[in-house]
């Protein structure tokens, strides 16, 4: 009898384990939490449904968590106007393809998604309605934002981006300098070396931690990257490359030089610094320079920093003419439209998305977010960062594009990462950079064909 | 009454069985045939024959983590059972205490895996910067130890709880007797108690293996499989070639790497059931 028992148990826990074991095989378990929140959501909108018979309704995956009630809001409000039932799910963070993956296979599956650029697109193109045409399109201010797959245009850039270094103005002036001292790379090491010298009598460092955690090392691996990439694609004259050269990686080891001795802490502690810590010291005044974008504007300003304090200068890396440089601007997002939903489906999404972009309301909102938006009818965003941007723009400065989406894969963005990591801790050499760079480059690529 | 479970036993079966089939069969089924093709999503999924296994079976990094992952497995098996055994023994002897032991033993298995992969990581770094050590993502010899000490924590308090009821389950009489035969405790320990319990060691070794292989949490939380992926286990890579780089090809090598994952950790629990259960006696 004992026997049995036991066999019975042991059946038991083996079947439950192999469910488990196997879950990890299964793409969709991976979202599980997402779908709970969102079979509530989808729900409500079948209910709807019934009253509104013969129309569309959308259906949003959100990737920007730090506007999902604000989305949710504007959903409401043209639900309210339209009738039209709009749905909008936000993906936890660093899940979006995962949690995409499971909502698209369904029978309710968003109309309206994202993908970040040329190489998230080889995931999803299959998904992707072709644009040409729509009042969307028409609206844009530029054709550079429309994502294209051949001839089709597969998604439309919704918010353009800045990042650079976030400057403390106060303190900057506590150590006597200005902004309009910092015009190059030169001038950069200048002040943050003056500064280190005397951090003890000034009681604040140069630069925020250089957390290489996997919350704050996109800020390294991917943002600071970019500018190497930049100004190699600006002297090639190209706009993407099989095999990267890595011309200017001493600009991209000088910069990260300064960034790692000249900060909060010691480099060997890097590696367990996170994003919220950086973010943190920056706030606290324990930081002149922050390395971050645009979209830090409400973080920080919810953190009690005021306008005053707040100025973001380009990243110098001693490279081009530094006195025209102006902040990295550009997009990785970029709406795309489900063309598996039914054509009333995906014409009211169009409308929506469309009403979003042009409508006084709309773009309204989309200023409330803090995006500028790169369509005809934007509203000036509230956020200092954006109007800083359009005034290096004004004053003739040359935006540095965001090339990171040529960016193989983030497996090479991986690679990058772990060998700065190891190299600010001093475990590894910069020539183990190098060669993630330049020969992850070439390796990543001839994968991805 | 016997008769009508006899008559009607498939309905009530019934239930259990549509779910199994429904939660279990058909996406195993499934997930074997999409490791076949080329897929973005379930839905639009291109056969491609053989193409997938022949990547995931030459892929250098699937052989470094199952390396990794077996070492794991046996390290974290050993330690694990025999400690949970020590533990086990003390508190079946009588010491005061015994049950609030007991319990704040058994209390880290009452916490996820990924809090606690972050919560040993902060430990282990704050640690590994006072001996002026490479933090745990620089340090592949520590984020070994790292997983192991976790697991450790984190299990010996569930195969303890399965050892005391093993013990407590032996019948009296069968020490009694060794005692007065003279058995000194080593004795007693390895002649009586362990054969008597070796159906709770079948167990416990079913659970430790098979979750040593599986692991993935509590390495994801902990080392993220960095330094360039030298801590990665079997799990993680898989999940990694899901989703490090962008690609239908790339869905298709994870899915086939997942069903030879699945096989080998059904074959490995079912020789280790095999070879612990014929030394099981019946008491």
């Amino acid at each position: 009898m004992k026997k049995k028992v036991l066999s019975a148990l042991l059946s038991v826990a083996m079947v439950s384990s192999l469910l488990i074991g196997c879950g990890a095989s299964e793409e969709t378990t991976s979202a599980a939490p997402a779908d709970d929140a969102n079979a509530e959501e989808t729900e409500a909108v079948d209910a709807d449904v019934e009253f509104e018979a013969g129309e569309g309704q959308v259906y949003y995956l959100n990737f920007k968590p730090e506007q999902d009630e604000q989305w949710k809001a504007l959903a409401a409000s043209y639900t309210e106007q339209t009738g039209v039932p709009v749905t909008v799910v936000t993906a936890a963070s660093g899940t979006y393809e995962e949690t995409l993956a499971a909502e698209i296979s369904k029978d309710e599956a968003p109309t309206l998604f994202q993908v970040n650029g040329p190489v998230g697109l080889a995931n999803w193109a299959d998904y992707c309605y072709d644009l040409t045409g729509s009042d969307i399109v028409s609206n844009l201010t530029s054709d550079a934002f429309a994502l294209k797959n051949g001839d089709e245009i597969s998604g439309v850039a919704y918010v353009i981006e800045s990042y650079g270094i976030i400057t403390n103005v106060e303190l900057l002036e506590k150590a006597g300098y200005t902004v309009g001292d910092i015009q190059s790379f030169a001038d950069l090491k200048k002040v943050a070396e003056d500064i280190t010298a005397r951090k003890d009598e000034l009681g604040f460092a140069a630069f925020t931690s250089t957390g290489m955690d996997g919350s704050s090392d996109w800020r390294f691996k991917t943002h600071l990257a970019n500018l190497p990439i930049y100004f190699e694609y600006q002297a090639d004259g190209i706009s993407d490359t099989q095999a990267i050269k890595g011309t200017y990686l001493d600009n991209y080891k000088q910069i990260f030089d300064l960034y790692i001795n000249n900060s909060t802490c010691d480099p060997k502690e890097l590696a367990s610094k996170t994003g919220d810590d950086a973010e943190n010291e920056f706030a606290e005044g324990k930081a002149v320079f922050f390395q971050n974008g645009s979209w830090e504007y409400g973080n920080l300003t919810g953190k009690g920093m005021t306008d005053e304090q707040l100025y973001m200068i380009p990243i110098y890396v001693g490279e081009g003419e530094e006195s025209m440089q102006g902040l990295c601007t550009g997009t990785e997002n970029y709406w795309c439209v489900n063309n598996e939903a039914s054509d009333e489906d995906i014409a009211s999404t169009l409308a929506f998305i469309n009403w979003c972009v042009s409508s006084d309301e709309g773009t309204q909102a989309m200023s409330d977010m803090g995006f500028t938006i790169p369509f005809k009818d934007a509203k000036l965003a509230a956020n200092v960062f954006i109007s800083q941007d359009a005034a290096y723009t004004a004053a003739g400065k040359n935006p540095v594009s965001w090339n990171f989406t040529t960016m193989p894969s983030e497996e090479w963005k991986n690679g990058v990462g772990s060998a700065l990591t190891a190299y600010a801790a001093g475990t590894g050499d910069w020539d183990a950079v190098v060669s993630a760079f330049v020969d992850g480059w070439a390796s990543e690529k001839a994968l991805a064909q | 009454m016997e008769k009508a479970v006899k008559q009607y036993w498939p309905i009530f079966v019934l239930p259990t069985v549509a779910a199994f089939i429904i939660g279990f069969i058909y996406p195993f089924i499934q997930g074997v045939y999409l490791s076949f093709c080329q897929f973005s999503t379930i839905k639009k999924a291109k056969f491609v024959g053989l193409k997938n296994y022949q990547y995931a079976l030459t892929d250098e990094s699937f052989f470094h983590a199952f390396g990794y992952t077996l070492a794991f497995a046996v390290v974290s098996v050993i330690l694990i059972n025999v400690i949970a055994f020590l533990i086990a023994l003390a508190l079946t002897s009588k010491i005061k205490g015994a049950n609030i032991y007991r319990t704040v033993f058994f209390m880290p298995n009452l916490i996820g895996g990924i809090v606690l992969g972050y919560i040993w990581k902060t430990l282990l770094d704050c640690f590994l910067s006072i001996i002026e050590q490479p933090l745990l993502a620089l340090n592949e010899k520590w984020g070994f130890a790292g997983l192991v000490i976790l697991m450790c924590w984190q299990q010996i308090g569930y195969m303890m709880i399965i050892y005391i009821a093993g013990l407590q389950s032996i019948d009296k009489a069968y020490l009694e007797a060794a005692m007065i035969d003279g058995a000194n405790k080593v004795q007693t320990l390895f002649k009586v108690k362990i054969p008597n319990v070796m159906s709770s060691i079948t167990i416990c070794l079913f659970l430790t293996l098979t979750n040593g292989f599986k692991l993935f949490d509590q390495n994801l939380a902990l080392t993220g499989g960095e330094p360039a992926h030298r801590s990665e286990m079997l799990a993680l890579n898989i999940y990694d070639t899901f989703y490090a780089r962008s690609g239908k090809q790339w869905k298709g090598y994870g899915q086939a790497k997942a069903v030879v994952f699945c096989i080998l950790v059904i074959a490995i629990s079912l020789i280790q059931l095999r070879a612990t259960k014929s030394k099981e006696v019946q008491a």
